[in-house]
């Protein structure tokens, strides 16, 4: 027996009060924050003109996303090569090893590259031991170290994307521009790699979004440095109770998402991005 | 229109993965200009000296002459040789005029030869006026036609076709089969072209190479084949066969050659009796299988038309034959 229109909503009630209750509420109370503390009115959003301090950190938050974005996605595409071609064996254990660090807490890598690079970390001592370096290099404590720190634990997500893509070419393609004299480069130029190209979208759009709302990263190896806007906000709610400004901040990043997200949607089908079927 | 000489000589070409020999001693002259077919069953090894002669798989022992010169270790994109793969593999991201300029334009050809070409190749291929679509857009016997005008369109001295019909239905099948054998009259390049059906090695080749595990069984016409064929293999893989029994030899008789007749009514040179143990009609021909005392059952094809009414299940029949119709096999037993 079918169930009618009714009784179905009945049966997702319990998970749509949840949504609403926990995650939209929430959300609107924020924004409903960002527009009446400390007064009712656009303040907030007037300081972003106003304060230096504010623009420089959405700067510094913006410039470190996309260098960020740039080398996963890079990276990332490299290894989902390396990994689409590597025989049965070889691939399940890269993709055991790529699943490995994406399941290590993202505190346990932070504080490992912290010994790693550190003044005194395993590198600059070894380095300074060979007599390679004379003063210790500085990789912590500046944007060198919370790049590092991101690209690290952004990879993985952005090799997903990309390695399904990749699986999904048919090899014989890329023999048929061979045989039709295009070169190695000319293959992957103007064939393989616009064939990726929905894996890249896909990849560079959920390394970015995640990026922005970085904060463990940027607070940890950027040693209060590198001020980013998650760990600004979290020093608006905890430390200075700037509310207003905080759920501002919260809201200029939702709306950065969304924007993002309607850009996308503009060039492609967004279901393609998140893995739904190709029509 | 074809530059280039586009004789191919293979000598004692070999592809051995371990153990396994997927392509054993093929010596093969393929001549300008001609279509030649590798038929055989999958895993005879004719994919594999397909992908040999384009330049996908190493060659283990063996070279391969272009117009007298070894390209053994050219890489494919350097051979020249056109290509038509199976399931086509049309650029998806590129639009029909895109896919057939794609091997003008890694050449660096100028935009309006590139155009001209196109132009000229979609006339051939009856694709007039769908330069813009996308290749998701065409039926599957149309991107098999762009596969075929991208092939073709930097006039290669060689096209190799690896059943590019595999993936239609069998009315369109004869239709494209007749397509091609014509495009190949106009443009005079030599065909490679790979199949295990054999009726369209017979109905569009100039010659057919036969091959069974790795190994050529015979070459020839497509007339020479099934008038003379060598083996057994080559008997009953290129039409049907009856296999007789005879002086510690072995001869192949094709099922339209024998006559059939009411018992006492057979002359002719060769005669045996039997009983009719079924009898199928398929419009022009009927198809007999006959139980004769101490061999296999014979497969008779008779005229449907010409023999009047069937003779029915259990008549005593008279199979008569001439002596030209059997052919002595090399094989020593089956």
């Amino acid at each position: 027996m079918r169930l009618p229109l009714k009784s179905g909503w009945l049966l997702v009630l319990p998970f749509l009060l949840l949504v609403g209750g926990l995650f939209l509420g929430p959300i609107l109370n924020v924004l409903w924050i960002s527009v009446t503390e400390p007064a009712p009115g656009f303040g907030n959003y007037a300081q972003l003109g106003s304060s230096d301090t504010l623009r420089r950190i959405l700067w510094t938050t913006l410039r470190v996303c996309v260098m960020c974005t740039a080398f996963s996605v890079i990276l990332g595409y490299s290894i989902a090569y390396a990994m689409v071609h590597a025989t049965g064996p070889a691939q399940s254990r890269m993709l055991g090893l790529l699943l490995i660090s994406f399941w290590i807490s993202v505190l346990v890598r932070t504080f490992s590259w912290l010994m790693l690079l550190g003044r005194n970390g395993v590198v600059n001592s070894t380095l300074d031991a060979l007599g390679i370096i004379s003063a210790p290099i500085p990789f912590m404590r500046n944007e060198l170290g919370v790049l590092i720190g991101m690209v690290h634990y952004m990879v993985p997500y952005a090799v997903l994307p990309i390695f399904a893509a990749m699986q999904s070419i048919d090899g014989r393609v890329v023999q048929a521009s061979r045989s039709l004299g295009g070169s190695g480069a000319q293959t992957f130029w103007r064939i393989y790699l616009p064939m990726t190209k929905p894996g890249v979208v896909a990849a560079s759009l959920v390394v970015f979004i995640i990026n922005l709302g970085f904060y463990v990263i940027p607070a940890v190896l950027g040693g209060g440095k590198v001020l980013m806007v998650a760990e600004y906000i979290s020093v608006q709610v905890l430390i200075t109770l700037q509310w207003g400004t905080a759920a501002m901040l919260a809201a200029i990043l939702l709306f950065g998402v969304l924007a993002l997200m309607f850009l996308m949607s503009r060039f492609m089908k967004l279901s393609t991005v998140f893995g739904g079927a190709r029509t | 229109m074809t530059k280039g000489n586009g004789s191919l000589c293979l000598t004692s070409l070999s592809k051995r993965y371990g153990a396994f020999t997927a392509v054993d001693n093929v010596n093969l002259q393929i001549e300008k200009g001609e279509f030649l077919t590798l038929l055989g069953p999958s895993g005879s090894g004719k994919t594999t000296l397909l992908m040999m002669i384009a330049g996908f798989q190493d060659i283990s022992e063996g070279d391969i002459l272009l117009g007298g010169v070894s390209i053994a270790q050219t890489p494919a994109e350097k051979r020249n040789f056109g290509m038509v793969f199976q399931g086509y593999a049309l650029f998806p991201h590129m639009s029909v005029h895109d896919n057939i300029a794609y091997p003008l334009s890694v050449r660096r050809r100028p935009k309006a030869e590139i155009d001209a070409r196109v132009a000229e190749m979609l006339d051939l291929v009856r694709l007039n006026g769908f330069a813009k679509r996308l290749p998701k857009e065409l039926s599957g016997g149309q991107q098999q036609r762009v596969a075929l005008a991208r092939a073709l369109c930097f006039a290669p001295p060689v096209l190799l076709l690896d059943e590019p019909l595999g993936a239609l239905d069998k009315k369109l099948r004869v239709e494209v089969q007749a397509q091609l054998k014509e495009i190949h009259r106009r443009v005079g390049t030599t065909f490679v072209y790979v199949t295990h059906d054999q009726e369209e090695a017979l109905s569009m080749s100039d010659r057919i190479v036969i091959m069974q595990n790795g190994r050529i069984e015979q070459v020839g016409t497509p007339a020479d084949l099934y008038q003379n064929p060598k083996t057994a293999f080559a008997a009953s893989f290129l039409g049907k066969s009856n296999f007789l029994h005879r002086d510690d030899a072995v001869f192949a008789l094709r099922p339209e050659k024998i006559d059939l007749s009411p018992e006492g009514q057979g002359m002719g040179a060769n005669k045996v009796s039997g009983v009719v143990l079924s009898v199928t009609y398929f419009g022009a021909v009927l198809k007999y299988q006959v139980e004769v005392p101490g061999m296999d059952p014979i497969e008779v094809d008779v005229d449907a038309w010409r023999s009047g009414q069937a003779l029915p299940q259990g008549a005593r029949v008279d199979l008569t034959w001439a002596d030209s119709a059997a052919v002595r096999l090399l094989d020593q037993s089956l």
